[in-house]
């Protein structure tokens, strides 16, 4: 199971035909540098269950390890994030998402991996992304009546109540002019 | 009938809140309420620049603050693609420390795990071994708990003179004690009628909730992320992964049991070849410069106001990285766009997915007092769940 490579740090194994271009046309490589060297793919979100059905059935890339997503602030603005493992091939794949800033949903992949269900309520709470047959999609880390989205980067990192403003203005919490 | 235990309840480690629905004495339902101890650790960390951002992967998983300073500081490395400069005395230094940590933490795991199911002493005697091991720690990093010792680069200080003398004398004491830990609990009949059968989680179950660690061995999954994607040298070194078979909470108890004298085995070796010179990086855009150097070198004065006012500047990128914790595969996820500070910085908590993994360990099978039992054996940290 160990790597016999000479670059023990880099946990990639050679991953380029893992998702082949005839089987998945819309599937492309992302051209973001990945830094781990980590083989990753766009996937067009309407074809996200069927590929890591593939993937964890096909490829044997049993383990969801994470789902998060990234702001873009731009079109398109938000960008889901699935690592995904393989224990038999010590072998990683990342899977992306774009998904616009309106209206952002996706399926959920709990039907595939159940593990996904606390990452998907996590990321649903953080980033108000919503995940279509989630079996209890609720707010995870905040209040369930909190307004906003926390890890979208529109929100202030002040928090709802307080303008932002610069950091030697801050005033006492009880004299903000909000 | 629906109980609510916690948030705050001494068996829970922490505030974690469970809405347990019973039949009798027999869990129906059992669903973990967590968030209590969110701080926007995320959040934070998009408006700090790296070095600033790392005191903050202390405050994550609170009793195992290295191996989080560890897991950053390679995700940066890996990010700035220095990973390959890092001195080796560094290196070795990070084996051994981590090492101790896991070590200390799983005292702390033993401790409050057999206290919560009435063995009192056991608490006593990890508290005693671990407060040398963060003796050692004081005298590293300055503080026991809060070390940000590891950082970007290597680590923030030199080791202090006699250092290596510490741990050896450590490993004494421990070596000579550890056989008498598991006199309390390992062969004990009470402690079989709190463990066995309790909790199990198949490979199967384990492997689909994404349950790394402990937990996940214990079911018999041979996965480690020191074996299967070796960091800072772990390749070098000679030490074996104990497997559980059944996957209940004993089994989960031996092999947190058994990986102790691992963790010593790996120190000893580190500790022979512990090299002598520089504990960190050649670069001055990256490493702090030394006291000396800032008094009498005006360059590196300015490198030094540069890089606590500015740091340093990673292209732009993303990295997956991960350390085997003691609790599981912690990963930091780092996107840089090229500015000081970190884009998006997502942290794969190694107790977010083994607690998810609750409801299946006990719904159904267990008793309510099994509960406790089943939490211990988790060995969570609410700090790392909720972050």
């Amino acid at each position: 199971m160990t790597p016999t490579s000479d670059e023990p740090a880099n946990p990639v194994q050679n991953e380029e035909n893992t998702l082949k271009a005839e089987r998945f046309p819309n599937v492309k490589r992302s051209e973001m540098r990945a830094a781990d060297g980590t083989p990753t793919f766009i996937v067009p979100a309407d074809e996200l269950l069927e590929v890591l059905q593939y993937l964890r059935d096909e490829a044997r890339f049993t383990m969801l390890e994470d789902v998060t997503a990234v702001d873009w602030k731009k079109e398109p603005r938000f960008q889901l994030v699935y690592n995904l493992l393989s224990l038999e091939r010590a072998s990683v794949i990342r899977i992306k998402v774009n998904l616009p800033g309106e209206n952002p949903i996706v399926s959920s992949v709990t039907a595939l991996f159940p593990g996904a269900n606390w990452y998907e309520r996590e990321v649903f709470d953080l980033f108000g992304i919503t995940f279509t047959e989630h079996p209890d999609l609720r707010r995870i880390e905040m209040p369930d009546d909190w307004q906003g989205h926390p890890l979208r980067k529109d929100y202030p990192i002040t928090g709802p109540r307080r303008p932002v403003m610069p950091a030697n203005q801050f005033r006492p919490v009880g004299r903000s002019n909000s | 009938m629906t109980i609510n235990m916690g948030p705050q309840h001494p068996s829970t480690h922490g505030v974690l809140r469970l809405v347990v629905t019973l039949s009798g004495e027999s869990v129906v339902k059992c669903v973990p309420d967590i968030g209590y101890l969110h701080t926007g650790i995320e959040k934070t960390a998009e408006s700090k620049t790296y070095n600033q951002a790392l005191t903050l992967t202390d405050r994550t998983d609170y009793l195992n603050p290295l191996i989080n300073n560890l897991g950053f500081s390679l995700a940066v490395e890996r990010l700035l693609g220095i990973e390959k400069q890092v001195p080796q005395k560094a290196q070795v230094t990070r084996v051994i420390l981590t090492e101790l940590q896991r070590i200390s933490s799983h005292l702390v795991w033993l401790g409050t795990h057999a206290m919560d199911l009435g063995a009192l002493s056991t608490f006593l005697y990890g508290m005693r071994e671990r407060e040398i091991i963060l003796d050692i720690f004081e005298k590293c990093a300055g503080v026991r708990m809060m070390t940000s010792y590891i950082m970007p680069g290597g680590l923030y200080a030199d080791l202090p003179s006699g250092f290596d003398t510490d741990v050896r004398n450590f490993l004494a004491i421990f070596k000579k004690r550890w056989p008498e830990y598991h006199t309390l609990l390992t062969n004990s009949e009470l402690w079989f009628e709190r463990t066995k059968g309790i909790g199990a989680l198949t490979a199967q179950e384990a492997i689909s909730y994404g349950v790394t660690g402990p937990i996940l061995r214990a079911s018999g999954v041979n996965y480690d992320v020191r074996k299967m994607f070796p960091y800072i040298g772990y390749e070098t070194y000679d030490f074996e992964v104990p497997l559980g078979k059944t996957g209940d909470v004993y089994d989960r108890f031996m092999v947190r049991m058994l990986e102790v004298p691992q963790s010593i085995r790996i120190i000893e070796q580190a500790l022979d070849k512990l090299p002598e010179g520089d504990w960190m990086i050649d670069d001055p855009k990256i490493a702090p410069p030394k006291k000396w150097q800032i008094a009498t070198n005006m360059e590196s004065l300015i490198h030094h106001f540069k890089l606590f006012t500015e740091g340093y500047k990673p292209p732009a990128g993303e990295i997956y990285s991960r350390v085997e914790s003691a609790r599981g595969e912690l990963a930091y996820y780092l996107v840089s766009d090229g500015s000081n500070k970190p884009y998006r910085m997502h942290i794969r908590a190694p107790s977010f997915a083994n607690l998810q993994s609750m409801p299946l360990m006990l719904e159904g099978k267990s008793n309510f007092a099994d509960i406790v039992s089943a939490i211990g054996s988790i060995d969570i940290i609410l700090g790392e769940v909720d972050r």
